[in-house]
């Protein structure tokens, strides 16, 4: 299974292996990785999933669509390889991904 | 060592758990939830879960562990009696007592029942809790003939996913059309029309008067004689705020349990948030009940500021969504009251958003499928709602640059 790493807001590293086809966000929350809160459930409407994509994996990534770009104007200090992780689908290719967390609230 | 309580595991309890640990509590912390299932998202009940796409262990807010990691005390399948305000305690149903130091009620809210013969059929569906979505999601499975009871928000949106499973689908609204409550009549209109597009038939102004068993049917008579057959039948007709608890406790309710904007009930001890309270919120002159994720989580932070005593009150801008088909809608403000609109855009597939006008200001905004569009207006109206009204419908104009 793929694995993602989160670094969360006080550095600390949070392995995660997710599932193919699952959200990051989703593999965040089974994993328990403080900071990513997905209070609107992963349907792109809160914010609260907002990470930034390490600069290594962020052209393989990709950026927003126009929803979550809207979207993401509510984030709280927004970059430029800022994404919701609600938004982005896990696949093999991904397998590797660094994620930091960002100040969600 | 002091502990709180909270009565009802759902997005409003769970916030509360969240929040009294983030700002630093270190006393006990007990979650009460009567459901069997750890807190999980109710949105995609009505979405997702119902088409099959997400199974029940991705609803859940929180991984099994991070209640233990949290030092929350969750207590699932367990249904609260009774609150003594006087003494801090409350009863249990397995008879037992538990002493609280402050207590907070997020005890959400219930469908409304049909109250006809024949309504107790097991035919009829209601949605709430993910044991009424499995169990409507496995009659969907075998029904051919679907008529949805009520034209709002979880009745059009199971509408749109019986439509995408192959169904045959009636919705029966009572009123003169789809979501009277919530929009203006021109985005009624849009809804009415997506959904007749995608093959619903909607019958406007029709009271359901029988549900009659037949052999091979549930026959469903409107008041002016229509028979409509049905394999299933789904009631959505909107909800009753669980308020027994506090009325028999002494606590002051007045459809929803009434607390001030610190999410303060009539007790000085006990608070509320979420589904089940009528409220103040800073930024509207009324008391008003929402049921909404936004204020679920907005108001469950109030309450536990408060209950850490360090009060901050409620004036969150209220927003929300649903997913039908293809389109979103997004909707900010509480439209109540307005005495103007103006549209931006046309009502139609490329998306617009009409923007509910009182007096000189926006209070609130509905967009379809324009997310940028609703995120703007987030701003505009947590910024009081002014902006350049003569400009407004211009879409060459970027909607950002109007807000004051």
């Amino acid at each position: 299974m793929p694995k993602v790493t989160f670094i969360d807001l006080e550095g600390k590293s949070h392995q995660c292996d997710i599932a193919n086809g699952l959200s990051v966000m989703e593999g965040a929350i089974a994993g328990g990785v403080p900071g990513i809160l997905a209070i609107c459930g992963g349907s792109c409407a809160c914010s609260t999933c907002h990470a930034y994509v390490d600069d290594a994996w962020a052209d393989k990534v990709g950026g927003p669509n126009e929803i979550e770009d809207a979207t993401l104007d509510l984030a709280n200090d927004r970059r430029a390889h800022s994404r919701l992780t609600c938004q982005i689908t896990m696949q093999s290719e991904f397998d590797g991904l660094v994620i930091h967390v960002a100040k969600n609230d | 060592m002091t502990r709180h309580v909270i009565i009802g595991a759902g997005q409003a309890g769970l916030q509360i758990a969240e929040s009294l640990r983030k700002e630093g509590f270190t006393g006990e912390i007990v979650l009460f939830g009567d459901e069997a299932s750890a807190p999980y998202q109710r949105p995609p009940l009505s979405k997702k879960y119902l088409l099959g796409e997400v199974t029940a262990d991705r609803l859940l807010f929180r991984a099994p562990d991070h209640y233990s990691r949290l030092s929350v005390d969750l207590r699932l399948s367990t249904r609260v009696t009774a609150i003594d305000p006087a003494a801090h305690t409350l009863s249990l149903s397995d008879g037992t007592h538990l002493a609280w130091d402050r207590l907070a009620l997020t005890t959400g809210a219930r469908v409304r029942k049909l109250e006809l013969p024949g309504a107790e059929d097991s035919r009829v569906h209601v949605l709430r809790g993910v044991d009424d979505a499995e169990s409507l999601r496995r009659g969907l499975e075998q029904a051919a003939r679907v008529v949805v009871i009520g034209g709002g928000f979880i009745g059009l949106e199971v509408a749109a996913i019986a439509r995408k499973l192959g169904r045959e689908v009636t919705v029966v609204e009572a009123q003169s059309r789809v979501l009277p409550r919530v929009v203006a009549p021109l985005v009624s209109a849009f809804f009415h029309e997506l959904h007749s597009s995608h093959g619903v038939h909607i019958l406007l102004d029709q009271q359901v008067a029988t549900l009659t068993p037949t052999a091979d049917a549930l026959i469903v008579e409107t008041g002016d004689g229509t028979r409509i057959p049905a394999d299933l039948v789904v009631v959505g007709i909107g909800v009753l705020p669980n308020t027994e608890l506090a009325e028999a406790a002494g606590l002051a309710c007045e459809a929803g349990i009434l607390v001030d904007e610190f999410a303060r009930t009539s007790h000085p001890a006990i608070v509320a948030a979420g589904d089940c309270t009528r409220h103040r919120n800073l930024l509207f002159a009324a008391p008003h009940r929402l049921e909404s994720v936004q204020n679920a989580v907005d108001q469950a932070k109030v309450a536990a500021a408060t209950m850490l005593d360090a009060p901050v009150p409620y004036a969150q801008v209220p927003w929300f969504w649903s997913d039908q088909y293809e389109v979103k809608l997004q909707m900010v403000g509480i439209s109540a009251g307005h005495d103007s609109l103006v549209v931006r855009g046309v009502p139609g597939p490329d998306g617009f958003s009409v923007f509910y006008w009182s007096g000189d200001r926006v209070i609130a905004v509905d967009s379809i499928n324009k997310p940028a569009e609703h995120m703007a207006a987030r701003r505009l109206i947590a910024a009081g709602g002014k902006c350049a009204r003569e400009h407004l419908a211009d879409t060459t104009i970027d909607l950002k640059t109007l807000i004051q």
